[in-house]
């Protein structure tokens, strides 16, 4: 089984959000960059996978230079090989089309990614992955199991799941409690050195949206507080004063 | 031109989170200066449909296709693109939801569409430009993205915008039928799985949070008890999903679920960034800790300072004499 993991880069999810003063730039200077956590949950499962039915792993990272460090730690978690497209991920269709091209050349089975990228929250480059390639995208799958040329994934849906039998190809999005994330090992580290990453150049540059501005949001007006002697005031105010109730 | 809103249904009735979309997609069309229809898939009374005309759609276009009573995404997409080529749609309105989400994607290469997603305001329209407001970073910001493409895709979160209710108007009901092939419904659900009684978390206008101040898994029918009475849903923090507390689909924050309802009740989280990250955008937010250093107090509009086993059944008595 040839299975793809497409990555992102994003920020620590402890980061402060900052943006330069026309609002025009996502502040990166002291940002720790790590690998999107709903994409390590599709890396594991993709490991696991292979450990226990042979295959091959490759990481894609659709990205400039900068985001190899975490394509390496894809590797020493265990991917074999790494693919990266070099262009600025600046829109999901963008992205979407590098992705929807190397996954055709290289035939793979499984096409897996996490249910969004924590930083854009766009929560599309799977679907339109999955149509640009004319296969099913199950999204997002908190479970996924394959069985020869049949998968079974459990979708989460807005009050249950859903269990849905499919056959390979097909494109799935990560989530929690798919798996356990892992961490890599000093053994895993080495390795990753001299695994093969190769950079290919994007296919076509053709995004659809175009980043204006960033704003934060307001600042809270500040908190009001209730006595805990007297804690069933709080369900009033919540009632008259910020009528939520 | 016109703007098409794609409608969800549970249960025989339009979710409260279409009646946003219809409400939101009604007023892009008066700015465009045209009309908006619906589409309904599925399993729907038509006097719900009709009552769209309230949040201001005009006609509602229902296929009623039995194959299309559980979800599948490529014969969804198929019909809302069979019903936007009917209608000359430019803008499609959807709910930001795991089906919306779904749709959106593969309709968006389909129509050579823009899409955004997380849309949190109404779109600022000027000469050709198309700008619309979303949030990202995990709710921490926002940003202002135009829309370059001929036809536009927006999915709309839950609870940014207001529902319309001009009393009375009604939409007219239209059968609608895309001719979907067997081949269309690959990848349909084998079987469903629906959890029973509890409000949806992701549907949900109040939500009560539990975090490790409440000790230990014990204690939880104080959570629960609170939500019962005011109408809530439960949820949890990331720590007490990992420990096995509470189940996962309960976990907000910035790698679980994200929600924005109207009231969030916070007892005994801190506050991590992370968990910030999934509830800044709820309306109201009130914070129990026993700590007054938690970072959540600066985030929150009503704060506590107590013990959750102290405080919450004093929260419980108030809730009930309302």
């Amino acid at each position: 089984m040839k299975i793809l993991v497409c990555i992102s880069n994003v920020p620590d999810t402890t980061t402060k959000i900052t943006f330069s003063p026309d609002g025009k730039a996502f502040n990166t200077g002291g940002v720790q960059f790590v690998i999107n956590p709903y994409d390590e949950y599709a890396l594991t499962r993709a490991i696991e996978l292979k450990e226990a039915q042979g295959g091959t792993v490759t990481v894609l990272n659709v990205g400039e230079a900068d985001t190899e460090p975490n394509i390496r730690k894809a590797l020493a978690i265990g991917a074999d090989d790494a693919i990266r497209v070099n262009v600025k991920p600046t829109d999901a269709f963008l992205v979407a089309q590098q992705i929807a091209h190397v996954a055709k050349e290289g035939a793979y089975d499984l096409i897996l990614m996490g249910r969004e990228s924590i930083d854009y929250n766009g929560f599309q480059v799977h679907g339109m992955v999955g149509e640009l390639l004319g296969i099913p995208t199950i999204a997002p799958a908190i479970k996924l199991d394959v069985n020869g040329s049949t998968a079974t994934l459990e979708r989460e849906i807005e009050g249950g799941k859903e269990i849905i039998e499919v056959s390979l190809p097909l494109v799935a999005s990560a989530q929690q409690p798919m798996t356990e994330p892992r961490i890599p090992n000093m053994r895993g580290i080495m390795t990753a050195r001299t695994k093969p990453l190769q950079v290919l150049e994007p296919v076509g540059q053709d995004a659809k949206t175009s980043v204006q501005k960033y704003e934060l949001p307001p600042a809270k007006s500040g908190v009001k507080m209730i006595d805990a002697e007297n804690a069933g005031e709080l369900i009033k105010l919540l009632r008259n004063e910020a009528k939520v109730l | 031109m016109s703007v098409l809103v794609v409608i969800e249904c549970a249960n025989g009735e339009v979710k409260k989170s279409s009646l946003e979309a219809a409400s939101y997609g009604s007023k892009v069309a008066t700015s465009l200066g045209t009309s908006a229809t619906a589409v309904a898939i599925g399993d729907v009374q038509a006097d719900a449909l009709t009552s769209l005309g309230e949040q201001g759609i005009t006609k509602v276009l229902l296929d009623n296709d039995s194959r299309l009573h559980n979800f599948v995404p490529a014969a969804y997409v198929k019909v809302i693109a069979k019903a936007a080529a009917s209608e000359n749609s430019s803008v499609i309105v959807l709910s930001n939801s795991n089906i919306g989400a779904a749709i959106g994607s593969r309709l968006a290469v389909q129509l050579s569409a823009s899409l955004a997603t997380n849309v949190v305001a109404l779109p600022e329209i000027s000469g050709s430009a198309f700008t619309v407001r979303r949030g990202v970073f995990s709710g921490k910001a926002f940003s202002d993205v135009e829309l370059t493409a001929d036809k536009k895709i927006i999915a709309v979160k839950k609870n940014a915008v207001e529902i319309e209710t001009a009393a009375g108007a009604t939409a007219t009901v239209e059968n609608f039928s895309a001719d979907l092939a067997d081949a269309d419904f690959t990848g349909a659900p084998k079987e469903t799985i629906k959890q029973s009684g509890d409000i949806l978390l992701t549907e949900a206008d109040l939500v009560v949070s539990g975090g490790r101040g409440l000790k230990g898994p014990e204690n939880w029918h104080l959570i629960e008890e609170l939500a019962k009475t005011l109408g809530a849903a439960t949820a949890c923090s990331k720590p007490v999903a990992d420990i096995g507390w509470r189940p996962h689909h309960e976990h907000v924050g910035q790698t679980g679920i994200t929600v924005s309802p109207n009231l969030y009740i916070a007892v005994g989280i801190s506050g991590a960034i992370q968990h910030l990250a999934g509830v800044n955008s709820s309306k109201v937010i009130v914070v129990i800790n026993k700590d007054p250093e938690a970072p959540f107090f600066k985030a929150a509009d009503y704060g506590i300072v107590g013990d959750a086993l102290e405080v919450v059944p004093k929260l419980i008595e108030a809730a009930k004499a309302l």
